[in-house]
């Protein structure tokens, strides 16, 4: 038995969204959203095309201006902050180092005009490193890690599969060691062993690193894979929360109910 | 060698060819370049009696900076005597009547495309440069909006982007022009398409130096005594290059040497790419391996 402590328990959620609303001139975006990522959970978000969710993941990741509602992240020096109030060079300190935005499109994440290699040392050189050696050291050790074999460190993305190409956005995302990670329908476009392959790989690395995660999708069994907890949108409100197994297991709202249903037993 | 004492102006055009409006609009941009070494300024570019690609930034900048009592010398790639330096040297001869020179030391203005003098430059002159493609990080990321606002915030990782590829490609940074530098620890700026060979000579240099981008409509600037380092990796450090043969008309080592092909049968020759410091050589009595007896540079061996 060590003696050890354990770590202690987090006193503050890592994530607080609240109030938030975007509208689209008369159109709802979402609306009045709130819910609170506390550190190491991943969180799903689920709803059908045009549910707000993915305007909803681009306002709390700031990629967008939300009409009104916070959002609050505890940053490692600063404390909990505002992150709209944060000044713009902060901010986007923020989101090359502490967050991470994987696209359900890898080319939107990737630079494709650049090796693998290079993708993935582009946000250590963006927060100052400048030795080549040690940056492909962990160039390599992060494609070895998304089971990419190392020597493909110096093909361009365009030479990957679509499969290879999302797990080298992964990668790239993850190399500064984020403590947050926005997903947007990270296995869309990809056939079902694929996705499987992805999913088995994302969830071991969420729980090896302790990252937090935000995934927005339409397709529950990724959810039921990864997410401990679940929303449910609909017209850009939340219809429903609670932990994963509860909400799929036991769905209350109509809609919720009406979604586990359409899922096809295989 | 051809100087020539100043003449009278053309009297249809105003000296220097542009109006006063417009050179005090350029001064203006230059002035700010100047307060802010490497920041990229706008400028409205006007049209020039030559064409895009041709030198027309580094002509307005020219132009704009230029007095009567200025001694103007223009060179391209290193060389008097080419068509882009021998056009623009005419020109400025018919609409501002200024002396020219081909000698580095006694110019008071230099307008350069692609080289920076051999010879030290002083405290005084001025070496305007002409620029294609202001933007250094323009191939890495195409959008404007983004890319000011790269600059803006100093989020310069990208610019490693690219000599990581290179090194990742070619084993070492096979950038050999137009080679990415930070001036004053702040701005990453595009030196135009010089040799990366010239890099170091634009640190703590006592002259002033302008560049113009007509086409982009760019201005900006290094003021004397700045400190421009060149982008590099701890454990690849910058190596500025240049050839281990000496001038086979003068002799000099350490400059920088084109490579000439002299015959169909793999015969090659390197020369100064800097005629007048090859010439002031040569007149100074330096023979190289190949240099004809007496002849004048440029003629043919």
């Amino acid at each position: 038995m060590s003696d050890a402590p354990l770590a202690p328990a987090p006193a503050a959620p890592l994530f607080t969204v609240e109030g938030l609303t975007r509208r689209y001139g008369a159109r709802i975006g979402c609306e009045d959203v709130s819910f609170e990522l506390w550190p190491g959970e991943v969180m799903g978000i689920v709803g059908e095309s045009g549910s707000g969710k993915s305007t909803l993941l681009s306002c709390i990741s700031g990629q967008m201006d939300p009409d009104a509602g916070r959002v609050r992240y505890a940053t490692r020096d600063l404390g909990t902050v505002d992150v709209r109030a944060l000044s713009e060079p902060r901010r986007r300190m923020l989101m090359r180092t502490d967050w991470a935005f994987v696209h359900q499109n890898p080319r939107d994440g990737l630079r494709m005009t650049v090796s693998a290699g290079a993708n993935v040392g582009e946000r250590l050189m963006a927060v100052g490193a400048r030795h080549y050696g040690a940056i492909r050291e962990s160039a390599t050790d992060w494609l070895g890690k998304v089971e990419i074999a190392p020597e493909r460190i110096d093909d361009r993305p365009a030479a990957f599969s679509g499969g290879m190409q999302q797990r080298l956005q992964i990668a790239r995302n993850l190399v500064t060691g984020p403590r947050l990670v926005f997903m947007d329908e990270p296995t869309g476009g990809l056939d079902v062993s694929v996705q499987a392959r992805l999913l088995d790989l994302i969830r071991g690395l969420v729980r090896e690193l302790g990252l937090s995660a935000i995934i927005v999708t339409h397709d529950l069994a990724v959810v039921r894979l990864l997410a401990d907890r679940l929303m449910v949108m609909k017209g850009g409100r939340v219809v429903e929360t609670g932990l994963t197994d509860q909400v799929l297991d036991d769905p209350q709202h109509p809609y919720t109910q009406l979604l586990v249903s359409s899922v096809l037993q295989a | 060698m051809t100087a020539a004492a100043p003449t009278r102006a053309d009297p249809d055009y105003n000296f220097a060819y542009l109006d006063e409006q417009t050179k005090r609009m350029i001064r203006r941009a230059l002035l700010k370049a100047v307060a802010i070494p490497g920041y990229q300024v706008p400028f409205a570019s006007r049209e020039m009696p030559m064409p895009y690609g041709w030198g027309t930034g580094g002509v307005q900048v020219t132009a704009a900076t230029l007095t009567p009592e200025d001694t103007l010398k223009v060179i391209d790639q290193g060389a008097d005597d080419t068509t882009n330096a021998v056009s623009i040297r005419k020109f400025f001869q018919r609409v501002a009547g200024v002396a020219t020179t081909e000698a580095t030391a006694e110019a008071t203005l230099i307008q350069t495309r692609h080289r920076i003098p051999e010879t030290p430059l002083t405290e005084g002159q001025i070496l305007v440069y002409q620029v294609p493609i202001p933007e250094p990080l323009r191939y890495l990321e195409p959008r404007e909006t983004e890319t000011r606002k790269m600059h803006a915030l100093e989020e310069y990782g990208l610019m490693h982007v690219k000599l990581y590829e290179d090194i990742a490609r070619h084993g070492h940074i096979a950038t050999s022009y137009a080679y990415p530098v930070k001036v004053e620890g702040r701005y990453v700026m595009d030196p135009s398409p010089i040799p990366k060979f010239d890099n170091p000579k634009m640190s703590n240099s006592p002259a002033l130096q302008l560049f113009g981008a007509g086409r982009e409509q760019r201005i900006y600037a290094i003021p004397p005594w700045t400190e421009v380092v060149s982008l590099d990796f701890e454990d690849h450090p910058f190596d500025p290059g240049g050839a281990r043969e000496a001038c086979a008309l003068c002799d000099a080592r350490g400059v920088y040497l084109d490579e000439v092909i002299v015959d169909d049968a793999g015969g090659r020759m390197f020369v100064c790419s800097d005629t007048d410091h090859c010439r002031g050589r040569i007149e100074a009595g330096h023979v190289g391996a190949s240099a004809p007896a007496a002849a004048p540079h440029g003629a043919p061996a």
